[in-house]
């Protein structure tokens, strides 16, 4: 949903033009009941657990993650939303959306954080991430949690959980919406 | 968008624009860090020809919560004092290397023609009696937060509906004059109280009416607007004295108490107390004269992040032209 809204907005502009549907509803729905069963798994339990999601596509996702861990588990885990548009490197090439809210309520120090998003590309979406945790206080560890990891990254960051590895060209984009996981291209307008 | 001189210039679309994206600078306010790196490297340079509290700390806190770099020009320990002109002092601070100027100066237009001289950003921090476009878009978001928000929930102004008086030295006010185009450009019904003498010469084209008694309009108001009395610019008698000016036009004790119970009282600072305002009333629960200071912050940090860091443009929309009021009645 992010990288389609963000590749239609100007300066870039273009219209999406699906190819593939590589993920349809109920794959992503058993990809996020199995990447809930891994956090329980992988922490032990959610006592100290907390899900943030990236705006905007990881948003939806981290509650979908919320969701299913309460069936799982039983834990009401706590959710936030961070919108990084203030922490990236590359401020000015895309549109900062008053929309995209920041909303954690809590104090992150001591807990184990799951960054949530639903594709990861270059990982510097997820590198503003972590510099934005830091004025949110210290978490014991973060973790990351993604629907798609689509490779072609430029730094050194690896996801936790993965819903789907997608190889893909780097020009291709991948659209992530509760319909499923659709890849395509992006043609100018 | 390059520089903002003037309430103009941005329109309604501009203006809504600045407000939606202060909501996300009061977030990063109310943090326990209030600090983002959106702005890293930049500098901006507060230039102010004309004494300032508010408007100077409050770029300047603002730049620094963007993590910009900030630079106080000071006339008064300057080579201003040694003769240096206008355009040297300011092609010389840009040859320091800046992004933006914030400049306030006594004289109408200098914002307009320090844009023409240098390539960095300007913001009008007050020209004359001209514009001060940041205090209307904070004033804007001030009555918003408290009255539009709860109106519409997509949080746009919707100022319709909205009657504000603005009482006081109309005359010398640049606040008033880019408070009544943002108010009127989101829609709200602008009255002006003021004796004749503090009036400007002519309205025409003031998208307001006239009243000439507050008594007679306090009822009826969702937002009273107190100016200062702005005796440094007063060359001439304009008003008999000061009691007689607090008896027909200060906001006093008794005439708060025929305000609406959700009417707001705002002042841009700063207040002579006992004068246009008074001590008491400054501290109802109806004023958001502090609000508004801590708003500001925010605003300017849009604003800021809108002319250095987005690159996004701002759509313009021109501001209607309303029919101009007749105020033959008044002379």
């Amino acid at each position: 949903m992010a990288e389609r809204e963000r590749a239609a907005t100007p300066p870039r502009g273009g219209v999406f033009v699906p190819r593939t549907t590589v993920m349809d509803a109920a794959d992503l729905r058993r990809a996020v009941t199995r990447i809930a069963h891994e956090i329980v798994e992988h922490n032990h339990g959610l006592d100290r657990v907390a899900l943030i999601g990236l705006q905007t596509g990881g948003v939806p996702l981290a509650y979908r993650l919320h969701e299913a861990l309460l069936n799982i588990d039983g834990t009401d885990v706590r959710v936030g939303t961070l919108d990084v548009a203030f922490y990236r490197d590359d401020i000015g090439l895309r549109p900062v959306l008053p929309e995209e809210v920041t909303d954690i309520s809590f104090d992150l120090t001591g807990l184990e954080v799951v960054l949530v998003d639903d594709v990861l590309f270059t990982g510097r979406t997820v590198r503003a991430a972590l510099n934005a945790l830091n004025d949110y206080g210290r978490p014991r560890a973060v973790q990351l949690a993604v629907m798609v990891d689509r490779g072609h990254r430029q730094l050194p960051i690896r996801p936790d959980f993965v819903g789907k590895n997608l190889p893909s060209r780097f020009d291709e984009q991948v659209d992530v919406s509760a319909d499923g996981v659709v890849i395509g291209d992006v043609v100018p307008r | 968008m390059k520089h903002l001189l003037s309430i103009e210039d941005l329109g309604r679309g501009g203006i809504e624009e600045v407000l939606r994206l202060t909501d996300k600078f009061v977030e990063v306010s109310e943090r326990a860090i209030p600090k983002v790196p959106a702005l890293r490297g930049k500098t901006v340079v507060s230039l102010f020809y004309e004494d300032s509290t508010r408007t100077r700390l409050s770029f300047e806190t603002a730049a620094k919560r963007l993590s910009a770099d900030t630079m106080t020009f000071s006339v008064s320990s300057s080579s201003v004092n040694k003769g240096e002109s206008l355009r040297d002092t300011v092609e010389t601070i840009e040859a320091m290397g800046i992004d933006a100027v914030v400049v306030r100066h006594r004289s109408a237009g200098v914002p307009w023609r320090i844009a023409e001289w240098i390539d960095a950003s300007v913001i009008n921090g007050g020209d004359g009696w001209h514009q001060h476009p940041t205090q209307a878009l904070l004033d804007c978001y001030t009555i918003r937060s408290r009255f539009a928000a709860a109106r519409d929930p997509g949080g746009g102004p919707a100022f319709g509906g909205l009657r504000i008086a603005i009482v006081g030295d109309i005359k010398h006010s640049r606040v008033a004059r880019s408070d009544v185009q943002a108010f009127a450009a989101l829609g709200a019904e602008v009255v002006l109280v003021a004796p004749p003498t503090l009036l400007p010469p002519s309205l025409e084209g003031w998208p307001v009416t006239v009243a000439p008694d507050l008594d007679e309009v306090l009822g009826s108001l969702d937002v009273v607007y107190l100016l200062r009395l702005q005796r440094e610019r007063m060359t001439e008698a304009l008003i008999p004295s000061l009691r007689e000016y607090r008896t027909r036009y200060g906001l006093t004790a008794g005439r708060v108490g025929r305000l609406r119970s959700d009417a707001l009282v705002m002042h841009p600072g700063p207040m002579n107390r006992g004068v246009e305002i008074d001590a008491e009333v400054a501290d109802d629960p109806r004023s958001v004269i502090t609000a508004q200071v801590s708003n500001g912050v925010a605003v300017r940090m849009a604003v800021l992040f809108l002319l250095l860091g987005s690159g996004s443009e701002i759509v313009s929309t021109p501001l209607d032209r309303p029919v101009p009021v007749a105020v033959g009645d008044l002379a």
